[in-house]
């Protein structure tokens, strides 16, 4: 095959394989359920990296195949050798060049989402919960600004749908992660420093919250559930939770989403 | 170094030399000899050493009781420590040195005990590159395959949601030991073990520039091993907190930890032996003609990683003993209550073990250019960018560190940069694949075992690299970290990258190193089985990490057991499939046909030898008159055995200077 003709083939069959994988990734359902507006972020920009990726990807591929299927060895071509091709500035300038400006984009473009995703959203009034990592379980505390009232030590999170949560993580011992999944947020909460991050939940539901940093033998079971609920249920989820006398004086029931519960696992992948 | 090539020595002493004694010696003579009857008096002594300072120091630092003079934490740390240096001793790795520290004569290398003539002469203190080699090859093999069942005892606990039959605590020590092993005693020495074998012919050597210290160099290495494996013995288990051993969790760890601070100390010492002989050796033991833009790309590529493990190494040491001094002596370095940092910790450990990365690759792409160039029969694309490329990924290999710790709570704004120069660092890996391929492109393509292995080594790596890339993006990063996402990337890297690597070197290499042609079907059978079930077995992972399952668990969510399910069967499969490797290494090794020199008509230096190669590899100083990878030009040669024709030299040899064509 005349060399104009290999390229132009294989550049149309990478074309065509591209085309048809990003196709069938906006159809194929990836990710979990988008429940915060930073999620709704954040898969925007998977989905910008896999237009990008897959044509690098499928380039690849197509000029491996390509060159299996017509540059093998045939019979009686053993000792025959290729052209002494020592390599080409243009071509060796371009691969260079291009990349790295796809790459510089991909960033820039990661940095605009981050700030999107970690600035303070205009209008939205916004709580603040603390977060307690401990082996192996979670706990939140609802401060005075939250409750109204004495602050709330609970080992459920309610979160109200449409306020941003702004949450202050510490840990008591080792270090955890707080990763949201449905949130596309994580963590780490380290002992000695407090760290935190932002969500803004958009979609009522339950969802799971998973320690992602290896804490120890009960890592795997460090589960908890966030639960998204209308503004009116959490107001009254905090009353109640006031009036049962879970506030931080009185709290010592065991963790209901803590170490070896199997319900907890169960239960937050039931949402 | 050049004045050793010479006939050999005096006549091999007979084999008082040899580990396992001679019936004939005395036992006294087997008890001074080196080798292991001395190397095993030698430990007990360490070991009483070890009682004997702890016993000392706590009976000064105001322990009252007798009873608390010993404590078996602090013997065994020491013996840790004590016993496996007087084993290097005892064997002999140390004798020269302390010959000539003490004022005796020392014994001049004569290179007597050179060559392997039976298989004991492996298991002794050998100071012949090639035997090194091959020391360093079988042993990285070995943990290769305790690291691979160590896998799939994991993969059968994770088939199912839920304990199966090890307890979570088990579980954590077996992913923990499963990533050091691998990365510590298989990765990263198998490719010194390819080098030390390879590196020397290749540059026209007779041996590495320092014998007795690459000696001792591989003979820390088992050591190393078999103190990080024997962690299981101890009470409390196996360390169980990942190779990171992130603080405080390793400074809580039961006494298991220690096997593992320590293990990485044995490793890296290894480590910078052996990168510091190889430095050494390239810059100074080139045959005549042997311009660095003459070298063959396997010998940049080590040059470069010796470069990494040279500079990066000494903080992976620096990061375990600040938690074995944590742990043993109170020294409170990241205990966040007395004002300790925890995340110092980490930025220690990245900045070795994020070079670590790329010391576990820049070899392999050293061998892809090897094969990919004589397997196509053309010149590598781009020689030079591919060497300048292992450079800029030198360099920048010590800019990203960080990116490993976008949500670990460090300064927000050290992301940015990190973020920048992990894309940046893509730049260089892109040339690569990219001049790789042009390569490919028009040649004529043997597609024998190691050519496969290469081809799909191009696949691979390139979704590793992807998923790299991804990685980067800081918002994604926020979601995907720790997940099984990284999993997936992570195997991409290694298995994909680094692992098919080896295989293609083993099956290049295995006529050069063993003398015998391995089994081209069965190599071809083991090609295709590892590649459909490796890619069976990591690319579903993506897929978890995208859905939310974290990694490092012993049980998951219900919504991942079908996914977690398939994953096994296909991680079984592909362990089963190194049977067919191990196999065919084996019977080939033991009866496969005789291997002629240059089975694949190579141009580099060590195809120029006999297979194996003589006891000294050349028999002449060889001279180098041309690039390593003229394939096609007509009349071009790379070097030849002996000294360079009247004329030739002074004149542009053929095959240098070339114009470069479309």
């Amino acid at each position: 095959m005349p060399t104009r003709r290999a390229i132009t083939t294989t550049a149309l069959a990478a074309l065509i394989a591209s085309a048809v994988a990003i196709a069938l990734s906006f159809v194929i359902h990836w990710f979990p359920v988008e429940a915060s507006t930073q999620a709704k972020n954040t898969d925007r920009l998977y989905h910008v990296l896999v237009v990008a990726s897959v044509p690098i990807f499928m380039l690849v591929v197509t000029v491996v195949l390509f060159s299996v299927w017509q540059f093998r060895m045939r019979p009686g071509e053993e000792l025959k050798d290729g052209p002494p091709i020592h390599g080409n500035t243009r071509l060796e300038v371009f691969w260079t060049a291009i990349p790295a400006m796809i790459l510089l984009g991909l960033v820039s473009y990661s940095f605009v989402v981050l700030h999107e995703n970690e600035r303070k959203p205009p209008g939205v009034p916004e709580i603040q919960i603390g977060v307690t990592g401990q082996q192996f379980f979670w706990s939140y505390e609802y401060p005075s600004s939250v409750t109204g009232g004495a602050p709330l030590k609970s080992y459920q999170l309610y979160l109200p749908e449409g306020d941003t949560v702004y949450f202050n993580m510490q840990s008591k011992d080792v270090i955890h992660a707080f990763w949201i999944p449905a949130f596309r947020l994580q963590e780490d909460v380290v002992p000695g420093i407090t760290t935190h991050y932002r969500a803004t939940p958009n979609r009522l539901g339950t969802y799971p919250v998973v320690c992602n940093l290896l804490c120890g033998s009960g890592h795997s079971l460090m589960r908890s559930a966030v639960h998204v609920v209308p503004p009116a249920q959490f107001r009254a989820w905090l009353t109640s939770q006031e009036r049962s006398g879970s506030t931080v004086a009185t709290a010592s029931a065991t963790p209901p989403g803590g170490a070896g519960a199997p319900g907890a696992i169960a239960g937050a992948a039931a949402g | 170094m050049a004045t050793t090539v010479q006939a050999p020595g005096p006549a091999r002493p007979g084999s008082a030399q040899s580990p396992f004694g001679d019936r004939r010696t005395s036992l006294g003579a087997k008890l001074r000899a080196p080798g292991f009857y001395r190397a095993a008096w030698m430990m007990v002594l360490g070991v009483a050493f070890a009682f004997a300072l702890t016993w000392l120091v706590r009976m000064t630092t105001g322990h009252t009781t007798f009873h608390h003079f010993i404590d078996g934490e602090a013997v065994l740390t020491v013996a840790l420590i004590a016993a496996p240096l007087m084993f290097l001793v005892g064997i002999g790795g140390f004798d020269y040195w302390f010959y000539w520290a003490v004022g005796r004569p020392t014994r001049p290398e004569d290179h007597s005990g050179h060559g392997a003539y039976t298989w004991k002469d492996y298991f002794r203190i050998n100071t012949d590159h090639k035997v090194i080699g091959i020391q360093y090859t079988v042993t990285s093999f070995f943990f290769l395959l305790v690291g691979g069942l160590i896998a799939m005892l994991m993969r059968a606990e994770l088939a199912q949601p839920g304990a199966q039959f090890i307890d979570a605590n088990t579980y954590n020590s077996l992913f923990s030991v499963h990533a050091s092993i691998l990365i510590f005693f298989f990765i990263i020495p198998v490719f010194a073990g390819f080098g030390n074998f390879v590196i020397p012919i290749m540059i026209g050597a007779p041996d590495m520039a320092f014998p007795r210290l690459n000696a001792l160099s591989y003979w820390l290495l088992p050591v190393g091993g078999l103190i990080m494996l024997s962690s299981f013995l101890a009470p409390g288990g196996a360390f169980a907190d990942g190779w990171t051993a992130y603080a405080p969790l390793s400074t809580d760890m039961p006494v298991g930890q220690v096997f593992f601070s320590l293990g990485v100390q044995f490793a890296g010492a290894s480590s910078i032996m052996t990168a510091l002989n190889f430095l050494v050796t390239i810059i100074t033991m080139r045959a005549p003609g042997m311009s660095f833009f003459r070298m063959p790309l396997l010998v940049w590529a080590n040059f470069a990683t010796s470069l990494l493990v040279v500079i990066a190494t000494p903080f992976i040491a620096a990061s375990q003993f600040f938690v074995l001094l944590d742990r043993s002596l109170g020294f409170n370095f990241f205990n966040a209550g007395a004002g300790g940092d925890v995340l110092m910790y980490q930025h220690v450990f990245w900045f070795y073990s994020h070079p670590a990365v790329y010391i576990m690759m820049l070899p392999g792409f050293g061998i892809i250019s090897e094969i990919i160039a004589v397997k196509s029969r053309k010149p590598i694309f781009g020689y030079r960018m591919m060497a300048f490329s292992l450079l800029a990924i030198v360099v920048l290999g010590f800019t990203v560190w960080a990116h490993h710790m976008f949500t670990s709570g460090m300064s927000n704004w050290i992301r940015y940069p990190m973020a920048i120069t992990t894309c940046i660092i893509a730049v260089p890996t892109g040339i690569k694949i990219f001049s790789w391929l042009a390569t490919l492109w028009r040649g004529v393509l043997h597609l024998d075992t190691p050519m496969l292995f290469t081809l799909a080594f191009l696949v691979t790596f390139t979704i590793g690299g992807i998923s790299g890339v991804a990685l980067a993006m800081l918002p994604a990063d926020i979601d995907l970290s720790s997940s099984y996402f990284i999993v997936a990337h992570i195997h991409y890297v290694l298995f994909g990258g680094s692992l098919m690597t080896i295989f293609a070197g083993v099956y290049y290499w295995f006529p050069k190193m063993t003398g015998r042609m391995y089994d081209e079907r069965l190599g071809k059978w083991h090609f295709w089985s590892t590649f459909v079930f490796f890619n069976l077995t990591f690319m579903p992972m993506h897929f978890l990490g995208l859905e939310g399952m974290p990694r490092r668990v012993a049980t998951y969510s219900t919504q991942f057991a079908d996914t977690n399910l398939f994953i096994s069967i296909a991680s079984w499969l592909l362990g089963l499939s190194t049977l067919i490797f191990l196999y065919n290494m084996i019977t080939s090794w033991r009866g496969g046909p005789r291997a002629v020199a240059n089975p694949w008509r190579g141009m580099t230096l060590e195809w120029q030898v006999s297979s194996p190669p003589p006891v000294f590899n050349f028999d002449r100083v060889p001279t180098v008159v041309g690039g390593p990878y003229e394939y096609g030009v007509p009349g071009a040669v790379h070097g030849i055995l002996g000294p360079a024709p009247a004329g030739a030299a002074a004149g542009a040899p053929p095959g240098v200077r070339l114009s470069r064509s479309e």
